[in-house]
Order: C-alpha cells, then structure tokens, then sequence
C-alpha cells in the first residue's frame, strides 16, 4: 500500500491529523499510473512545485521566469507547465 | 494554484514604533487585532478598495526592542500586513509602520528542509543536466500533489479515477479510503490508490454520511488534474 503512504507523508508535511478510514478493500492496478515519487525528472517537471526561498529584491514573476529558463533549456523545447512557488 | 492562493498565509515582520508605549499596552491593543477585522486595502494594490473582513488567527510579540517589535502573525489570504501594522500603530496611538517581512507559510509550504534557495536550485539543475545526477533536483521539484496536502483527501478505485479525468463527480461505490471529519461543503482532494491527485472538488456529504449510504455523489468534481487515459474507464468494479 505505498500510495496510502505517500498520501500519509503528505498529511505529515501539511500537519494534518485526520484518521484513515477504509470503506472498501480494492486493489489498484499495476498496468496504469505509477507513485508520484517514482516519477521520472521530465514528468516531475510537468506538475511539480518548489518550494522557493526568494531572494528579496527580484519579483515573485521575475523568480518565476529566470526558473522556466532554466528548467526549459532542459526539456530542449517540450512545452510543460512548471507552477512555481 | 488556487488552492495555495486561497490558503492560510504566516509571516515574520518587524513593526517601527514611532514612539514608544508600555509593554502592556502594547500587548493589549495587538490582542485586540486577533479574530475578525476590518481592512480597508491600500492605495496601491490590486484589489478594490472596500473595507473588507479578514481573520488573523494568530500575532504573537516574538521579540521587543523599542522602537523595533517583531511579530509573527497567522491570517487569511488576502491580509495586508503593511496595513495591518499600520492599523496597530494608529490603535496604539503612537503611530508604526512595517520595516521588514518575510512570508514564512503559505497553506502547506513553510520553512522546513523542503525550502530551497535559487542558489541550491541552480546547483541542482546543474548536476542533473551536466552529471547526470538527479537526487538534488529530486528534492527540490516536489511532486504537484504536494499542493493539495493540506485539503481532506478521499482515494478512488482506478475506474472511477477514469470518469473523473472524463468529467464524472464521485459517487460512493468508487471510494475506497477517506479522511475523518470531512464535513459537507469541503474542499477535498481526490486521489488514486498509487497516491497520485486525480482532481479537486466539493464533498457532497460527510464522512460518516458516505459510511452508511452505499450510492450517491460523494464529491462533486470541480477541477480535474490528472490527465485522461492514464486509467481505463470501462475495467468492472469488483
């Protein structure tokens, strides 16, 4: 049940602290999806977040785009969808 | 995004008295700015200028050297620290204003070994790209769900994360593992089994209401994330 756990890390991370109830035994496929931390860099890179100390001094927009620059030369041209901080 | 913009926000900030008062007094009147205010929003910002109701659900007075007073104050989205210290001030009679800030929480993120400097992010874009090394991109690129930890979550069996990548709401018979204490009305974040965020949406009844009923829309889908065809649609639920 490594999903649940990961769900569990971030029940941790967020520090909420709410009970885990079962409401029915099922088992998900290993043919489809794959754990978010078993993601490869490319496909983190596709929906991922970084929790970024910002310097003062740049915008929060400035940050953001000296990122997807570098980040971008990267995918060498692979349009993504990085959510900064 | 939303989900982050709309959450509960925590700053460090250092208030300049413009003279000095008692300790007492000063403490009383910061008090009184905890719970529900109003906020008239300043001259230069982004929203409409209407006096507005924000929550402080926290100041606390962490250090006092006069005329400097660092705070740590806990809000809703939206407040205006700037204001708010200068709302303190004129309380207090004396008059202050915001010297320093630095934004500590926003929802789930915080100052914890997560936080990474542009610095550390550079690095770690550089190892991975000229050797090859990922473990310190890894840590720095937190998978997306990370942006929804802090909603109640409610997990799905793979069929029904299919129909909601299609646009279905969640009914009962697709849930496989919920949270506690999830009341009607909340924000909830759908999940699969692998831990991966399906979309977000609006809990039709609470946690014990999905317990005891066995059909029904649990979860009225608002926003989908996962993308279609990861899952299959038409696979029988067992």
């Amino acid at each position: 049940m490594r999903g649940l756990e990961f769900l569990k890390k971030l029940d941790a991370f967020a520090m909420i602290d709410r009970e885990w109830i079962l409401v029915k035994e099922y088992e998900t496929s290993e043919n489809y999806g794959k754990n978010p931390e078993e993601r490869t860099v490319n496909e983190l890179l596709r929906l991922g977040v970084i929790n970024l100390d910002k310097p003062p001094g740049p915008t929060s927009h400035e940050v953001t785009a000296w990122i997807k620059e570098l980040l971008g030369i990267e995918r060498a041209g692979h349009a993504g969808t990085l959510e900064p901080l | 995004m939303k989900y982050l913009s709309l959450s509960t926000k925590a700053y460090v900030t250092i208030m300049q008295l413009h003279k000095e008062v008692p300790e007492e007094k000063l403490n009383a009147v910061i008090k009184e700015f905890t719970g529900k205010i109003y906020q008239k929003p300043p001259v230069r910002s982004s929203v409409r200028r209407a006096l507005r109701v924000k929550t402080i659900y926290k100041i606390d007075v962490l250090e006092l050297e006069y005329p400097y007073v660092l705070l740590y104050v806990e809000c809703e989205h939206g407040t205006y620290i700037r204001k708010l210290i200068h709302d303190i001030g004129e309380v207090l009679g004396v008059g202050a204003h915001m010297r320093e800030l630095r934004r500590v929480k926003t929802g789930p993120f915080k100052e914890d070994e997560t936080l990474i400097t542009m610095h550390q992010l550079s690095e770690a874009i550089y190892l991975y790209r000229k050797l090859n090394d990922d473990s310190e991109i890894r840590k720095a690129v937190l998978p997306g769900e990370y942006m929804v930890s802090h909603l109640p979550k409610v997990v799905v069996t793979d069929s029904a994360a299919a129909s909601i990548t299609y646009g279905a709401d969640l009914a009962v018979p697709g849930i496989t593992y919920l949270h506690s204490s999830i009341r009607k009305g909340d924000e909830v974040a759908v999940f699969t089994l692998k831990g991966e965020i399906v979309a977000t949406g609006v809990a039709m009844m609470h946690t014990e209401e999905i317990l005891e009923k066995r059909r029904g829309i649990a979860v009225k889908t608002k926003r989908v994330i996962m993308e279609r065809d990861i899952y299959p649609r038409r696979e029988k639920e067992k």
